[in-house]
């Protein structure tokens, strides 16, 4: 079935603007697999993506990092490609690849000539179902990943804390592991484990393929059917059903020292609804908040209040993104002035949140976040990768290609009430961690 | 005057049919001010890119971060918009901005809607031609000016790097962080900030590109509203500068479990006429991802490190090749060997004829990918301006990587390579390092 679908664009007609660039077209092989296709005619050059609904929130227990280290493992060679082939061949077609994974996807893109797009997909397809690893492989790359942990979490104290932090706000979904794994665990990862976890969740009926640039609908579908469609599914693979958060009901406190910080902060994280199909009002109503909480370094809420009014803050944000498949995180931040302790930095920010709820919202203000959002639609269609990128975030968090439709519009909808209730209802200290990462102060 | 050239290109090592076209008008404003433009009517915004020769290293020593913090002021108010008043006015309008100061010079960027242009083009211009510097928010971005150099304080890359640069480059200014120090930083005035905007923002020095949804005719008025009150003059230009640093290991104590390193030594200029085989030659070694040799030996076959890579660095006083790496305290000495022996290889050797056509064949079919979108364009226009490339530069950049043989690659690295000369800077608690 092949849907031709015009770009959302409702949102922009108020302003008659002409049509943009951009057209997305879907359909799904009889092998299960699901292909958009977003076309951009400007510039001879394509992006493939296969998006794996599968990621770090789906492994065993005991093997944290596996979708990870098999994400790595993939680029180590198949039955009919020798170790590194895959990326020397795109490299010698003049393209570029990469793949990362996170708690609810893994993906494998590549950037090159559309003309060269056969290739990739046969490739692409060659690693879905005929992956090989020899062990001294795996132990090389293994150690990679190892300083891979070493270089992006172990050696920045930021990161480190973030990782508590998040270990802290789930009491019993998996999100609270990190992606990359626990250190202890990675080491002890082998080529078994990355062959079960392969087998299991890299099938034709677990992903979803999106090619963006310079293609039409009728290529693409020509092109997977030839690649992916020989492929055979995974039977008897249900939807993910992961272990859920129980009541929240006690506020979580921590604290981590670090010579190696420049300078003390705190950190808070809400458990948060996530956008859900046919159900992303509130989250639509969560993303505005966190805009006008703490958007903007100069214009927001708390940096009105808190870095110049009172300058209690030399910075402030707040954050959400509802692209999540299970319960995501709403969050905020404050680095208090040299001389303003963490005490009373946080007593002002909860101070703030309780008047930003009392006070209610500045039309002003939320006019032109609209606005923002509105041109955000237009400048993304310049960037045809990054479009392609949160299709495939939106479609492996469980959002449909409707939802995704919707979404500029939903925003456009909230209400200043919305936002007052989705307040009310995220900022709940019973559903947070609150973290301060502190500089030791020094032995005189 | 406007001229206008198309550029196709013929790939001849895999016989890639792939063109690339980039229509570049050369316009010149009624002003006098001189732009490269690629119209683009498919979507209805323009990305504009402005950038002025000279930047941080026309600071005295005594006023080092003046640009930067000068440059960081830009947005906070001009005329009777102070800094949030400036910054609603330009979320109302859905004006983009960005704003950069660099050793060698200082940028603009904006996007703005094609329905916003003209609103945007004067908020835009008060923040580049009458900037208020009030005292509070000279103040106030201080503060964060000073957090940024703390938290550098104890960033092992960021120590690696100005050690690297102190030995490499002394009395000049690249020796030290555009950012200043607290003592400079804190000692700048608002008169300060006045001159290092005139001596860096001039139109002797400036160089723009425009690409989207205007035409040659709206951008030259355009750029007489923005940019025609700047400036005739700025700063004369710094002297040039030899890299100076020895050959060795020089290691700084720090704690945590995987140390950094910064290595590397002299390097070429941009227009020697060995760059195009000393950009090759350093795809090769270590600039190609996973087709570069360090990273086949250090990462894929050793496991030592998670990513390494090396640069060239022509910088327009001084020039560089550089790279870095981290790997775990016990394991640094050994990845540090093997960068050492893949230095001498290549000196050596050079390059085998499949690696050089694999190279080859990625830059010349990678080349044409880069021109994918308004922003990618413009800054590409300006590129190429300030290192004073003509626009058929585009149509023939791929022949001059064609070009390159395994004898140039070979002279080039044994003039430029020397494991001998160099300097390894280490942030660590490494181990097994003489």
């Amino acid at each position: 079935m092949l849907h031709r679908i015009l770009k959302p664009l409702a949102a922009l007609a108020c302003f008659a603007l002409p049509v943009t660039a951009e057209t997305v077209t879907d359909f799904t092989l009889d092998n299960g697999m699901e292909v958009v296709v977003i076309e951009d005619h400007r510039a001879p050059v394509v992006v493939q993506m296969v998006w794996y609904r599968v990621g770090a929130a789906d492994e065993p227990a005991g093997k944290s990092g596996i979708a990870h280290f098999l994400e790595h493992l993939l680029f180590r060679g198949t039955e009919n490609l020798a170790p590194g082939e895959f990326s020397e061949t795109v490299a010698a077609n003049g393209g570029t690849d990469n793949a990362f994974t996170s708690w609810d996807y893994t993906a494998y893109h590549q950037r090159v000539a559309s003309d060269r797009l056969d290739l990739m997909m046969q490739m692409e397809a060659d690693r879905m179902r005929n992956l090989k690893i020899a062990d001294e492989d795996m132990v090389i790359e293994r150690n990679v990943v190892l300083e891979e942990r070493n270089q992006r979490t172990d050696s920045d104290p930021a990161a480190l804390f973030r990782e508590q932090r998040n270990a802290a706000q789930y009491l019993n979904h998996p999100y609270g592991i990190p992606v990359i794994g626990w250190r202890h665990e990675i080491e002890q990862l082998d080529t078994q484990d990355a062959l079960d976890f392969y087998q299991r969740f890299y099938a034709p009926n677990n992903a979803i393929l999106i090619v963006a640039g310079d293609v039409t609908p009728d290529e693409v579908r020509d092109l997977a059917e030839k690649h992916y469609g020989p492929l055979a599914p995974t039977e008897g693979l249900e939807a993910r059903v992961r272990p859920q958060e129980p009541p929240q009901l006690s506020e979580r406190r921590l604290s981590l020292e670090d010579p190696r910080i420049g300078q003390s902060y705190i950190q808070r994280s809400y458990l948060a609804p996530e956008r859900d199909p046919g159900d992303q009002e509130t989250a639509a109503a969560l993303t505005i908040l966190a805009e006008l909480l703490g958007g903007s370094p100069t214009t927001s809420f708390m940096a009105k209040r808190l870095q110049f009014d009172e300058q209690i803050a030399v910075y402030t944000s707040a954050w959400y993104s509802g692209l999540s498949y299970d319960d995501t995180n709403f969050g905020l931040a404050i680095v208090p002035v040299p001389g303003v302790s963490l005490d009373d930095a946080e007593a002002a920010m909860d101070r703030v949140l309780a008047e930003f709820i009392a006070e209610g919202i500045d039309a002003d203000h939320l006019d032109r976040i609209k606005m923002q959002s509105r041109a955000a639609q237009i400048y993304a269609d310049d960037d045809v990768a990054s479009l392609a990128r949160r299709y495939g975030q939106a479609l492996t968090t469980g959002l449909t290609l409707d939802d995704i439709r919707a979404w500029p519009d939903l925003l456009q909808a909230v209400t200043p009430e919305d936002v007052i209730n989705a307040a009310e209802m995220v900022l709940d200290r019973n559903r947070a961690v609150t973290g301060r990462m502190i500089k030791p102060e020094l032995a005189q | 005057m406007t001229r206008i050239f198309t550029y196709v290109a013929a790939v001849f090592l895999l016989a890639l049919p792939l063109r690339a076209e980039v229509e570049i008008q050369e316009v010149t404003s009624p002003g006098g001010i001189k732009a490269w433009l690629v119209e683009e009517h498919s979507i209805p915004f323009t990305a504009l890119e402005i950038s002025f020769k000279g930047g941080a290293s026309l600071e005295a020593p005594d006023k080092r971060g003046a640009t930067n913090l000068m440059i960081a002021l830009l947005e906070e108010g001009t005329g009777d918009l102070d800094s949030r008043a400036f910054s609603a006015a330009r979320e109302a309008l859905a004006l983009e901005t960005g704003f950069d100061a660099g050793d060698d010079s200082v940028s603009v960027s904006a996007r703005f809607l094609t329905e916003n242009q003209d609103d945007a083009i004067a908020l835009l211009r008060g923040a580049i031609i009458a900037p208020n510097f009030d005292q509070t928010a000279v103040d106030r971005v201080r503060e964060q000016v000073l957090s940024n150099i703390r938290s550098d304080a104890q960033d092992p890359g960021a120590l690696a790097s100005r050690r690297f640069d102190e030995l490499a480059f002394p009395n000049h200014p690249y020796a030290t962080s555009r950012d200043g120090t607290a003592d400079t930083v804190n000692a700048l005035t608002r008169d300060d900030l006045f001159a290092a905007k005139d001596a860096t923002m001039a139109l002797d020095r400036v160089y723009v590109g425009a690409v989207g949804d205007i035409t040659a005719e709206e951008l030259g008025l355009l750029l007489d509203t923005l940019l025609g009150d700047l400036p005739a003059t700025g700063a004369p230009m710094p002297e040039r500068v030899e890299f100076a640093a020895e050959g060795g290991v020089e290691t700084i104590p720090f704690n945590t479990p995987q140390s950094v390193a910064m290595f590397g030594h002299a390097g070429i200029q941009r227009d020697d006429e060995d760059f195009f085989a000393a950009f090759v030659m350093n795809r090769i070694l270590g600039a190609g991802g996973f087709a570069s040799r360090l990273t086949q030996e250090v990462r894929e076959n050793r496991g030592l490190t998670y990513g390494i890579g090396t640069y060239l660095v022509p910088m327009e006083h001084g020039e560089m090749i550089l790279g870095q790496f981290a790997s775990s305290n016990d394991r640094i000495a050994e990845a540090i060997d093997v960068v050492r022996a893949e230095w001498a290889k290549m000196a050596n050797e050079g390059v085998t004829q499949e690696e050089l056509q694999a190279a080859q064949t990625y830059l010349t079919g990678a080349y044409p990918l880069r021109f994918d979108g308004n922003g990618p364009i413009a800054n590409i226009l300006v590129g190429m301006q300030m290192q004073g490339l003509a626009v058929d530069y585009i149509a023939t950049r791929n022949d001059k990587i064609r070009a390159v043989t395994q004898e140039d690659i070979a002279r080039v690295a044994a003039d430029l390579l020397d494991p001998e000369a160099l300097l390894f800077v280490v942030v660590g608690q490494p181990e097994g390092l003489e």
